[in-house]
């Protein structure tokens, strides 16, 4: 139930930050939501290191490896789009 | 410690999102949320519950280095297909841990565990290949148009009735493994299927929605392992998605339902373009109006990122500029194959944020302005979409480029847009086409104005 109750805020308040952003931001808010969706790499660590026999480490590297492309990938390239919106 | 530095996380993550609400503060959003998922990771990397951390940094070590390459070297036209490739390996690292979760202990979990372990790989199934599916017609490997076939709804929707029928087998022996295996594969070829019969320009309606669906898979996999900021994480992802996504369906004037099973963009019943008497001007003329306007409104489209015009587009921004006029850039939110991309493409070619104007802001100006040029853009100023109810358009909000005084048409053929819909606008009497390469053309006509 606990859990309900962080989802249900957290969405909410996705809801209402990001629903601010503004259309000329839309592209890095993209790229910004992908690198974040990367989050996966979390349960990804748990599974490579928590030594759960073969088949759930090889799973887990794999993961580990698809998530961290879109960590560092994500945010990496979202600085460099943020980088070139000049002031006026 | 380890929850401590997954609020810490959290904040910083949400905060980062809040910095891209303004231009001004967004780079430095962008970095606290960066900030943010170090903390997620440091606190992870602490948790007792690791026992080596050997295949922990190979993984890092091997995505890192494939992910900073393609940020790095993507150059910024491929972005759509960036989005899609990446939102593939998001629900692709949710797939593995939710199998890999299910092998290792399905015996300990609780029912909503195991709802959201099923819900995870289901969702996480269909987005792998439908990202993939997106990816591969947004690099052209795939042809970009509708792949349809007879009865393709109903077995489509027959199919993946089939794969929730298979959920809720799973939830009543939760602990069986070909059932959750059998129901990834299904996931896989629903994911295929779904993207056949969109076209390309519903791109961003889709790339929008698997954004949702890869946050989604995220947040189930904290419901799975009772990770908070998991569950945080991929719930702002999942909203941020479903808002572009609705954004999206309004700058269309369209459902849901009718981008995913409507087949848009299949050429049919089109009025030819026979009896539409097209104009065209010489280069010379538009270089003398467009010297001589005193406001130049550009509508840029996605031709203009397929000729790589941006650069030449600013040039001649500066020539107007240089000239005495104003110029702004008009930027429809579907422009593109993703939101936002033109904004991204012109901020590129140096040109300043405040130049690049949204539809409702722009659209009062076009009556007083001189020049309205369209470069590579057609479907968002096709005016049959404000007057013609018979058009396939008709109720899409649109770019009034045709209530410029004057209206000048960058084409390279009269082949009809995205939606295969033939656009009145070529055929008014105050628009006038130049024919050719985008970029070629900006070229030429820059060098005139210059020698004006």
């Amino acid at each position: 139930m606990d859990t309900l109750y962080i989802f249900i805020l957290s969405a909410f308040v996705g809801w209402l930050v990001i629903g601010r952003v503004p259309a000329l931001l839309h592209t890095p808010l993209m790229a910004a939501t992908n690198a974040i969706s990367g989050i996966s790499l979390v349960g990804s660590i748990l599974l490579a290191g928590g030594d759960h026999g073969t088949v759930p480490t090889i799973l887990g590297t794999v993961a580990v490896a698809a998530a961290s492309i879109n960590v560092i990938g994500g945010f990496l390239i979202t600085d460099r789009m943020l980088k070139m919106f000049r002031k006026p | 410690m380890m929850s401590w530095l997954y609020l810490l996380a959290s904040v910083l993550l949400i905060l980062g999102l809040q910095g891209l609400t303004d231009p001004r503060g967004a780079r430095r959003g962008i970095q606290l949320a960066a900030l943010g998922m170090l903390a997620a990771v440091g606190g992870t990397l602490l948790s007792p519950e690791l026992r080596t951390y050997l295949w922990i940094a190979l993984g890092i070590f091997t995505g890192g280095a494939i992910g900073a390459a393609m940020a790095i070297y993507m150059p910024m036209t491929a972005m759509p297909q960036r989005i899609a490739l990446s939102h593939a390996f998001g629900a692709l690292a949710a797939v593995l841990v939710g199998v890999a979760e299910h092998l290792h202990r399905a015996a300990e979990l609780s029912t909503l565990q195991h709802a959201a372990l099923g819900f995870e790989v289901l969702f996480g199934s269909l987005t792998v290949t439908g990202s993939l599916m997106a990816f591969a017609k947004l690099q052209e490997l795939l042809p970009t148009a509708p792949i349809v076939y007879p009865f393709q709804n109903a077995t489509n929707l027959g199919l993946f009735g089939a794969t929730v029928l298979l959920y809720w087998a799973l939830m009543t022996t939760p602990t069986s493994t070909p059932l959750l295996l059998g129901m990834a594969a299904l996931g896989l070829v629903v994911g295929i299927l779904m993207v056949l019969p969109i076209g390309g320009a519903d791109m961003p309606v889709v790339v929008s929605l698997l954004n949702s669906y890869a946050g989604l898979a995220a947040s189930a996999t904290g419901f799975a392992l009772g990770n908070q900021v998991l569950i945080i994480a991929g719930a702002l992802d999942g909203a941020s998605g479903f808002i572009l996504s609705i954004l999206m369906c309004r700058a269309m004037n369209r459902s849901f339902t009718n981008v995913l099973f409507g087949a848009f963009g299949t050429p049919t019943a089109t009025t030819s373009h026979a009896d539409q008497t097209i104009r065209s001007v010489t280069l010379e003329d538009a270089a003398v109006q467009l010297a001589y306007a005193r406001k130049v409104v550009v509508v840029p489209g996605y031709g203009m990122a397929v000729s790589q015009a941006q650069q030449t587009v600013r040039e001649l921004a500066e020539q107007v500029a240089a000239h005495g006029g104003e110029v702004e850039f008009a930027i429809h939110p579907v422009a593109g194959r993703m939101p936002g991309h033109m904004n991204v493409l012109l901020a590129e070619a140096n040109i300043p944020y405040d130049q690049l104007k949204e539809m409702e802001q722009v659209n009062p100006e076009f009556p007083s302005t001189d020049v309205a040029l369209v470069v590579g853009a057609n479907d968002v100023v096709n005016p049959a979409a404000r007057e013609d109810k018979s058009s396939p358009l008709y109720g899409m909000p649109i770019l009034d480029a045709d209530r410029a005084r004057s209206v000048i048409v960058l084409k390279r053929s009269m082949k009809p847009g995205f939606a295969g819909v033939e656009n009145p606008l070529f055929a008014l009497p105050n628009c006038a086409l130049l024919f050719g390469d985008a970029r070629e053309t900006l070229g030429r006509l820059v060098a005139r104005m210059k020698a004006l």
